[in-house]
């Protein structure tokens, strides 16, 4: 069924009646070509290019539990492309591309907002590197623009400007990012998967695989066996787990991150504002609370709750930058489990078994990558070559020296 | 969360640091052949299970000393703390029996 002004009206004139299911419910076959592992937004976009893009047939995403219910229902919903390093910034402009269609492509209101990111500095050496990473944007296509102080305040009057420690001398903004509604990037891309065929199965944990001689033949799910030609690897926050059931062991720690949403109040916030003192970020939803998070909690962990020492940082971080947060009630929070790599970035990459491929290592940028991620993924599986734009995204990277460490931290996880 | 410091007791763990998984304490030997891929290993391939993990913190803000703390990270149940001094002193003693 295609979405439209007109089915709409036609559809609140016969009291809603006529929408169906957007996605079926099916049961699992005994093999597929390729079994995505993880409905979340980076496996259903997986799914959703590989049958559209690539002509991929025989398609299954498995899910352990109900799909978009992961990280993508557990983020700030921020898109952006405004990364520093070569082998980042052309593919998160690739992704900004493809959420600049994204809507007319599915057929699905995902609500992108492309209402501006804003990345405050305080000092001339923060200026000096805004004004490097903005040039290094336009060079790869995207856009950057430096302001001053004036400029900041024209746009977002209500910031403390004149904080004696951390006094606002300017920002970069990247006019192109925004927000999304996540959840319907989830939907979107899960309807447009299954109208092309792909089964996506809910309720099915895999709980090991079947290799033979190298070779990846199928899954163990809690539904039984399913075979299949190539298997994916999707499942950020959980991805040393999967892996560990075909023996692998991975770069990457699994850490939690708090997010945070104040009850609804009216418009004062038009865009993306990101603290440049302390790590903190906020925007506002169209329903009006503000969206904002900061630092991950630093330690391992699966819990998906943080604890309130960071809860009180980011709270701090939030106030010296905004004053008057303090009137606003906090409304919720909750924590998220990201894949943290060794160097901050990911990897969308073939392992050492034959038809068995990983994409994961998102850090906690992983919700702006969802449409190129899940391209470049779906380039990987059927061509068996990696995407132009994702072919730095290598598991054997630490070996060679090709990291990919836009913070220069080093192999220290819990500070990416 | 409050971790149970073998000398000094109770203490908040915002006195901490993180490092991550103790299998840090276990460096490689620099001159074996295959230094590289163990380095490689030491370094990037840590341990990172959903339950009980044994890990370095460092006790930044009080007497400076390396623990292993022993976590759940599905709950961040903190069931047993060790000086990360005693643990090298074991890793050896175990090395040297075999």
């Amino acid at each position: 069924m295609r979405y439209s002004a007109l089915r709409l009206i036609k559809e609140s004139l016969t009291g809603h009646k006529g929408w169906g299911p957007q996605w079926r419910d099916p049961d699992p076959k005994d093999a597929y070509d390729y079994v995505i592992i993880g409905g979340g937004g980076h496996g259903l976009a997986t799914a959703y290019y590989l049958a559209k893009e690539f002509q991929g047939a025989r398609i299954a995403v498995l899910e352990k539990g109900w799909i978009g219910g992961g990280n993508v229902g557990r983020n700030t919903t921020i898109i952006r492309s405004n990364y520093l390093l070569d082998g980042n910034e052309p593919f998160y402009e690739f992704s900004l591309k493809l959420w600049e269609n994204l809507e007319q492509d599915l057929n699905y209101n995902a609500m992108v907002s492309q209402r501006g990111i804003l990345n405050l500095v305080h000092t001339d050496a923060q200026r000096d590197a805004a004004r490097r990473r903005g040039n290094a944007m336009i060079l790869n296509g995207s856009d950057a623009e430096l302001l001053d102080t004036d400029g900041v305040r024209a746009m977002y009057p209500f910031l403390n400007f004149d904080n004696a420690r951390f006094p606002i001398k300017g920002g970069l903004l990247h006019r192109r990012g925004g927000t999304v509604r996540h959840d319907a990037v989830a939907w979107g891309y899960a309807r447009g998967a299954d109208q092309r065929g792909v089964d996506i199965i809910q309720n099915c944990e895999v709980t090991g695989f079947k290799i033979e001689d190298g070779r990846v033949l199928g899954v163990e799910t809690s539904r039984g066996f399913i075979g299949a030609k190539k298997v994916g690897v999707s499942v950020a926050g959980s991805s040393s787990r999967v892996m560990a059931m075909a023996g692998m062991r991975l770069p990457i720690e699994s850490h939690v991150l708090q997010a945070f949403v104040s009850e609804g109040l009216k418009p004062f916030i038009p865009g993306v504002i990101t603290y440049g003192a302390g790590h903190f970020y906020c925007s506002q939803s169209d329903k009006g609370g503000l969206v904002f998070g900061g630092d991950i909690d630093g330690y391992n962990s699966y819990a998906q709750r943080g604890n309130l020492p960071v809860v009180e940082d980011v709270i701090e971080s939030g106030m010296s930058l905004i004053p008057g947060l303090g009137r606003a009630r906090l409304l919720r929070s909750w924590g998220g489990i990201m894949d943290m790599s060794m160097d901050g970035s990911p990897f969308i990459d073939k392992t050492h078994i034959e038809g068995l491929y990983f994409n994961g290592g998102w850090c906690y940028g992983g919700f702006k990558a969802t449409p190129a991620a899940g391209f470049c993924f779906a380039h990987l599986l059927k061509t068996d070559r990696p995407h132009e734009t994702a072919k730095a995204y290598r598991l054997d990277r630490f070996m060679t020296g090709h990291m990919i460490d836009e913070k220069g931290q080093g192999a220290q996880p819990n500070l990416h | 969360m409050i971790i149970n410091h073998p000398l000094l007791g109770p203490r908040d763990a915002q006195e901490f640091t993180y490092l991550g998984d103790a299998g840090l304490i276990n460096r490689p030997y620099w001159l074996s052949e295959n230094a590289l891929r163990e380095f490689h290993d030491y370094l990037h391939l840590r341990e990172n299970p959903a339950g009980l993990h044994r890990e370095l913190w460092f006790h930044e803000q009080g007497d400076r000393s390396w623990l292993v703390v022993t976590r759940d990270t599905t709950t961040h149940e903190i069931t047993k703390v060790e000086l990360a001094r005693d643990v090298a002193r074991a890793n050896r003693a175990a090395e040297v029996m075999q």
